[in-house]
């Protein structure tokens, strides 16, 4: 029954991961981009839920206030930050999406201060128990909203306009913009859906542990990063399935005492093998590098 | 002027002059030291400004000459300053010596560096297979592993979350030491680097494809940079542990290879004296503001350096910034400033001569 519970612990915030490993996933496929900032982007939701949350005292408006925030900081991001650097080498663009994740930090703690704040309303306790087994509502909501979420970006890459232009640029960024795609405004909608995702994974994560500070964002991000990559970057069943992979693995390993010190050196040497093993990731495509 | 920048314009004092003015500073300041007329914050200073310089040379191999990131340099140096730290404990304690025993001292040195080199080996191992930002990501990943392995162990070994008590060298030395592994290193990275294998290294960075059409064996140099970049951070992070009395494994977190990587970049991605005058002024201003900013306001030193890093990559890379970059640059700038004063300066000459021979 501990396993089985520990299983469910494992969905639970394996959805989490899921949903920021997308908006890595997706920028990466699109914009070529390690984005390292993505994770401080669910840190500064947090913190835009927690000052919405001092005026209106209600979860919704605050969600919805931070996603706005969120898409508008991360156009922000793409435009001052990585759009100028479009063409160059890719270790210039990750050095300075690194520098703009340890601004987004420092710059929280100056304003937030460093003890974390508690934003309680966010918090969604209670469960179903079906005899020895404990559901949480936070479980299933935030499975609901991951598969909510999967299910309508699969929709809109396959059957909407710009969502063909996405993937039309990750094929082949030249080529779509010879057919008439503005490649510019698809890489900064696909940021922004990033972002707002990373909105939604502030609320998910905040609705399990009501406890923000500066770094709430930093390890789930890199924990995502790894998910997207071990479900094979550049695509969404890929990052869903790393993602929840990822989170079970940490689950189980935090439920073997012998195991829980190191549940992170757990989770990097499952990334290592994985990437050892199969360099594109579980569900990615071995692309052949040309000359 | 002019014949001052042409001597350093000779090869023989370009390529020496970085050991001379780092071995006269030392010399200096050693028997400064020695006589006991530096402070004992000097000393700290000089001390942690000779880890910085060695971490960031060694770092400045792999992203400045292979041209991969990497993101857990600060984990190199946690093996070496806990192995390396452990042993001169061990060693201290059952030999009965005191912590500036420099046999002690030297051994714990090598063997630190040696078991950082040995990880670097397995990191490189992964690294022959991945390239750019998956490798970044595997070297951040095994920073975090080796933190928290070592912070996880049961106490009696590495000391758990409290730290690790290392003996202690005498300030009054420590420096001094530590700069000469600094001397060391720069000539293991310069002659390397001026060779036929620095050659291929460098070439790797600039086009592995065609680097490995020309027969460059990429896989031998990859694992090389990293077994030998790795042993320098191992050597830094031994005299990190000699220069505290406790190490804490909480120290070699993911923003500290950051810190590396701004020295790194800073200086100029793939210039060793950039790279060293970087660390230097870095470690310096760090040291000096830890009095000055606490509580929340001690990020702010982070603020700026996030920001000098995102702002020089932009101006140095962007392609929409080639023109802006190539009229005002450093060097064009000083060439007009001096080629206008040679040419006032010529205009004197040839004034005077035709003076004479009226």
């Amino acid at each position: 029954m501990d396993f089985l519970t520990a299983i469910l612990n494992g969905l639970s915030s394996g959805g989490t991961y899921a949903i920021i490993a997308i908006g890595y996933t997706m920028v990466y496929g699109i914009a070529k981009m390690l984005n390292f900032a993505h994770g401080d982007i669910i840190m500064v939701g947090g913190y835009a839920m927690f000052t919405t949350l001092l005026l209106v005292n209600q979860p919704i408006p605050a969600l919805a206030v931070a996603i706005v925030f969120c898409v508008i900081l991360g156009i922000c991001v793409e435009r001052f930050a990585y759009r100028p650097l479009r063409g160059s080498s890719p270790l210039a663009v990750l050095i300075t999406a690194i520098g703009v994740s340890s601004l987004l930090q420092s710059l929280a703690q100056i304003v937030f201060g460093a003890a974390p704040k508690m934003p309680t309303r966010l918090q969604i306790s209670g469960a179903w128990t079906f005899g020895e087994l404990r559901i949480a509502y936070s479980t299933v909501v935030t499975l609901a909203v991951t598969v909510v979420v999967m299910s309508a970006l699969t929709v809109f890459v396959k059957y909407t306009k710009p969502g063909r232009a996405m993937v039309a640029v990750s094929e082949d960024r030249g080529a779509a913009q010879l057919m008439g795609v503005n490649t510019n405004a698809i890489i900064a909608i696909t940021f922004a859906i990033g972002s707002a995702l990373a909105a939604v994974a502030a609320y998910l994560m905040l609705m399990k542990a009501p406890s923000l500070s500066n770094t709430l964002g930093a390890m789930p991000g890199i924990k995502a990063f790894t998910a997207a990559v071990i479900g094979g970057i550049g695509s969404i069943p890929g990052a869903m399935l790393g993602g929840i992979l990822l989170g079970v693995i940490e689950s189980v390993a935090l439920s073997i005492p012998v195991l829980a010190p190191f549940t992170e050196a757990i989770e990097f040497a499952v990334l290592i093998v994985i990437l050892l093993v199969k360099p594109a990731g579980l569900l990615g495509k071995t692309r052949r590098e040309k000359v | 002027m002019n014949r001052i920048l042409a001597f350093f314009k000779k090869p023989f004092v370009r390529n020496y002059a970085n050991y001379l003015i780092v071995g006269v500073f030392t010399a200096v300041f050693g028997l400064l030291s020695a006589t006991g007329l530096l402070k004992m914050g000097t000393q700290f200073l000089l001390e942690q400004i000779s880890i910085a310089v060695l971490l960031a040379i060694s770092l400045c191999m792999v992203v400045g000459f292979l041209g991969e990131l990497s993101l857990g340099h600060a984990g190199f140096m946690c093996v070496g300053a806990f192995l390396g730290g452990k042993l001169a404990q061990a060693l201290t304690a059952s030999m009965g010596v005191a912590g500036s025993n420099l046999v002690v001292f030297v051994f714990s040195l090598l063997v630190g560096g040696l078991v950082a080199a040995a990880f670097g080996f397995m990191i490189g191992l992964p690294a022959l297979r991945l390239r750019g930002d998956y490798l970044a990501i595997v070297t951040l990943a095994f920073g975090e592993i080796v933190r928290s392995v070592v912070m996880n162990l049961p106490a009696t070994l590495f000391g758990g979350t409290l730290g690790l008590e290392t003996p202690r060298f005498s300030r009054k030395y420590l420096f001094i030491f530590g700069f000469l592994m600094v001397l060391a290193c720069l000539a293991v990275t310069q002659n390397l680097m001026r060779s036929k294998h620095g050659r291929a290294i460098i070439s790797i960075k600039d086009n592995e494809i065609a680097a490995r059409a020309t027969g460059i064996d990429i896989t031998k140099y990859k694992l090389f940079v990293f077994t030998i970049s790795s042993f320098f951070a191992g050597v830094a992070g031994v005299l990190y542990s000699y220069s505290q009395s406790r190490v804490q494994s909480a120290t070699f977190d993911y923003n500290y290879s950051i810190e590396i990587l701004v020295m790194v970049v800073l200086g100029g991605m793939g210039s060793i004296n950039g790279s060293m005058l970087a660390a230097a002024l870095i470690t310096f201003i760090n040291v000096k503001l830890q009095t000055v900013l606490t509580g929340n306001l001690s990020v702010l030193q982070n603020v700026i350096y996030s920001l000098i890093l995102i702002l020089i990559v932009i101006y140095r890379n962007a392609p929409g910034l080639k023109g802006f970059r190539e009229k005002y640059n450093m060097r064009t700038i000083s060439e007009k400033i001096f080629k206008k004063k040679q040419t006032v300066a010529e205009n004197a000459d040839t004034g005077e001569e035709e003076a004479n021979n009226d």
